[in-house]
């Protein structure tokens, strides 16, 4: 490594979720005194421990938060995913109970939906050019009726070897939805990244009027966002559904917008918009199911449980900003 | 004006004996006229108590104006009032939250209409405000399920539980008299508990934790709720344990899946919460609108316990 990759490698926000992650993982061996939070074994064919269930539990939130990124880089931001993950959850469900209908049609029916409802959120901020907090807002409250009318309001039950494979099922030994999910942020980082689409949600987040000015259809761009965040929340809406083996328009995906844009704050996007980090979020949601894990396994009681979490939450934040980490610096170094 | 005053006169007079007589004629043949105030429709619960109150209402031919309050208590104070400017005889709330309701309650007391609260508790500085309540005994059904698992264990056993909503009244008093009803038994003890939040998807995030940190030195799961337990299950059997038998699954509310569960041998005993208030509640209605007091001020639906004696049995003729 050279020394100004080196530089950047200790610039990146990157750093700080990772370091929180391990001083997560540190606290557990410390707790437990010794490494029976790390180990992982092989049972029924496929690999058993505590870190694959943060891999596998995690990955609903990792995948909020890729469209959350997405979202946020446009200098918006998208309320409605816990709602339209439970839509998206509640009508694959009805699909493939009561119309029986096959499994890849009730999945792509799903997600077209849940879609749908992305591009709703789109047109309400990129062409009615609502405040996206207030535009999004509305679907977040209406979608939860509408889940919960989907399914008359019944918690409903699926039993379907395939859709269970979903959430439950194992890829080489790995939980599937994990592996899902990590394929999906590469082919998104790789898609970006290599056309000129990154460059383009960057440019319409940083600075609206000069991309517009410069020719870029800064309206498609904030639009294919807000889609790109209802499918990421469907799909995940889907992988719930199966993890419990059925759909719960009440509770599922409760509170979800507000740790996918944790996780993709404290990935080192910053909620005015343009530039984003897809790695950052990964690991942003990876640092919080890691905690949740944590306060299991440390036995924090569930009363006291949101103290150590606001914690942690707080000390990454405050590392990650330049200002905070100038004035530690400052204490213990000598004022020239 | 001197022309239109005996007219007026006249019309006062047949307003004023309408007014009078109107309330004569209504006790005589008008039906019993009742306003509910429901939470919302969150779950099946809830669902199946809605029901019990409408199916109710229309056997007893009572005239039952039903509000939903859709989760919010600002609805349910609205709906409180236009009960009160309706004039019905009787009104029936299930609070959503306990606090809040003094100033609308005493607008009822004042237009003299009895109150009955039904379900969830209130916080009232003055305990006339309302007439009588009906609700849930929560704390009996954790003894319940205390009771069971100490007989059915020789009281022995290392516990998990899993909690409901924290905070919630329903998830305080089954911790609270969960442990009372076990405190006889030095060898049953609770090694381990977290919140689910009442939920199938916490549930089983919460036991997949547990099923690391304890490995297999555990023998009972106590769950909250049906749904939690039925999360659990899932997280039991992916671990290679058999719920029901390596592990003895105790369990609340009795809903249907809950009760079917009970039938395929995997939840070991759960508690009925009973959701069908109606006969209960009219009963005190009625009672209430022709002035009499409803004694003891406060009732607790009765509440069953399923297992595998009788599980079977009971589930054809589950409502709900």
């Amino acid at each position: 490594m050279s020394e100004a990759q080196a530089h950047s490698f200790w610039r990146s926000p990157v750093i700080w979720p990772l370091a929180g992650i391990l001083a997560l993982v540190l606290a557990n061996l410390l707790h437990d005194r010794s490494v029976a939070f790390l180990s992982v074994t092989v049972s029924d064919g496929h690999l058993y421990g505590s870190l694959i269930d943060i891999f596998s539990q995690g990955s609903r939130c990792m995948l909020v938060a890729l469209g959350m990124t997405l979202v946020i880089a446009v200098s918006g931001v998208d309320l409605a995913v816990g709602s339209i993950m439970a839509i998206g959850g509640a009508l694959a469900a009805i699909l493939l109970t009561q119309h029986s209908a096959p499994l890849v049609l009730a999945v792509a029916a799903a997600l077209a939906v849940t879609a749908a409802a992305g591009l709703t959120s789109g047109l309400l901020v990129a062409g009615l050019r609502l405040q996206p907090i207030v535009a999004t807002l509305i679907l977040m409250v209406a979608g939860r009726g509408v889940a919960q009318l989907i399914t008359d309001g019944n918690v409903v039950t699926i039993q379907r070897p395939g859709f269970e494979f979903l959430g439950n099922g194992y890829l080489i030994g790995l939980p599937f939805s994990a592996v899902l999910v990590a394929v999906l942020y590469l082919i998104v980082n790789t898609v970006l990244r290599r056309s000129a689409l990154g460059l383009f949600i960057e440019a319409a987040g940083d600075n609206e009027t000069a991309s517009r000015f410069a020719g870029l259809a800064v309206a498609r761009v904030k639009c294919l966002a807000y889609v790109a965040s209802g499918f990421c929340a469907g799909l995940a809406g889907l992988l719930a559904a199966s993890n419990i083996r059925a759909a719960d328009p009440l509770t599922s995906g409760t509170n979800m917008e507000l740790d996918a844009i944790f996780a993709v704050v404290v990935g080192g996007t910053a909620l005015t918009g343009g530039r984003f980090s897809l790695l950052g979020s990964w690991i942003g949601a990876l640092l919080l199911q890691t905690l949740t894990v944590t306060m299991y396994n440390l036995g924090v009681a569930p009363a006291v449980a949101p103290v150590p979490k606001a914690l942690l939450i707080i000390g990454v934040c405050l590392l990650q900003s330049e200002k905070s980490r100038r004035w530690l610096g400052g204490l213990w170094r000598k004022p020239v | 004006m001197k022309i239109y005053a005996p007219r007026m006169f006249l019309r006062t007079c047949l307003a004023l004996s309408a007014l009078i007589l109107a309330p004569l004629a209504s006790a005589a043949t008008k039906p019993l006229k009742i306003g509910f105030a429901q939470t919302g429709a969150e779950s099946a619960w809830r669902t199946a108590n809605t029901e019990s109150m409408k199916s109710e209402a229309a056997k007893r031919g009572i005239d039952l104006k039903f509000a939903d309050g859709q989760g919010k208590p600002e609805n349910q104070i609205r709906a409180v009032r236009s009960f009160v400017a309706q004039g019905v005889d009787v009104i029936i709330i299930a609070p959503i939250e306990t606090t809040g309701w003094e100033p609308v309650l005493r607008e009822a007391k004042a237009a003299k209409i009895p109150v009955i609260v039904m379900d969830r508790s209130i916080d009232v500085s003055d305990e006339s405000l309302y007439a009588c309540f009906i609700g849930s005994d929560f704390a009996e059904e954790g003894r319940m399920a205390a009771d069971w698992l100490a007989k059915h264990t020789n009281g022995k056993g290392r516990i998990l539980e899993l909690q409901g909503t924290t905070g919630s009244s329903a998830a305080g008093e089954r911790k609270r008299a969960f442990a009372e009803g076990i405190a006889k038994y030095p060898d049953l003890k609770v090694i381990d508990s977290q919140s689910g939040n009442f939920g199938r998807e916490l549930g089983k995030q919460v036991m997949e934790a547990f099923l690391k940190k304890h490995g297999r030195n555990f023998d009972i799961v106590y769950a909250h709720n049906d749904d939690m337990a039925l999360g659990a299950i899932q997280a039991i059997e992916a671990a290679g344990l058999k719920p029901g038998k390596d592990v003895m699954i105790v369990s609340i509310d009795a809903v249907r899946e809950g009760v079917e569960a009970v039938v395929a041998g995997k939840i070991n005993c759960t508690v009925e919460c009973n959701p069908l208030f109606g006969p209960k509640a009219y009963d005190a209605a009625a009672k209430l609108a022709a002035g009499q007091p409803v004694l003891p001020r406060k009732q607790f639906n009765k509440d069953e316990l399923f297992d595998a004696t009788n599980a079977a049995a009971a589930l054809p003729i589950r409502k709900y």
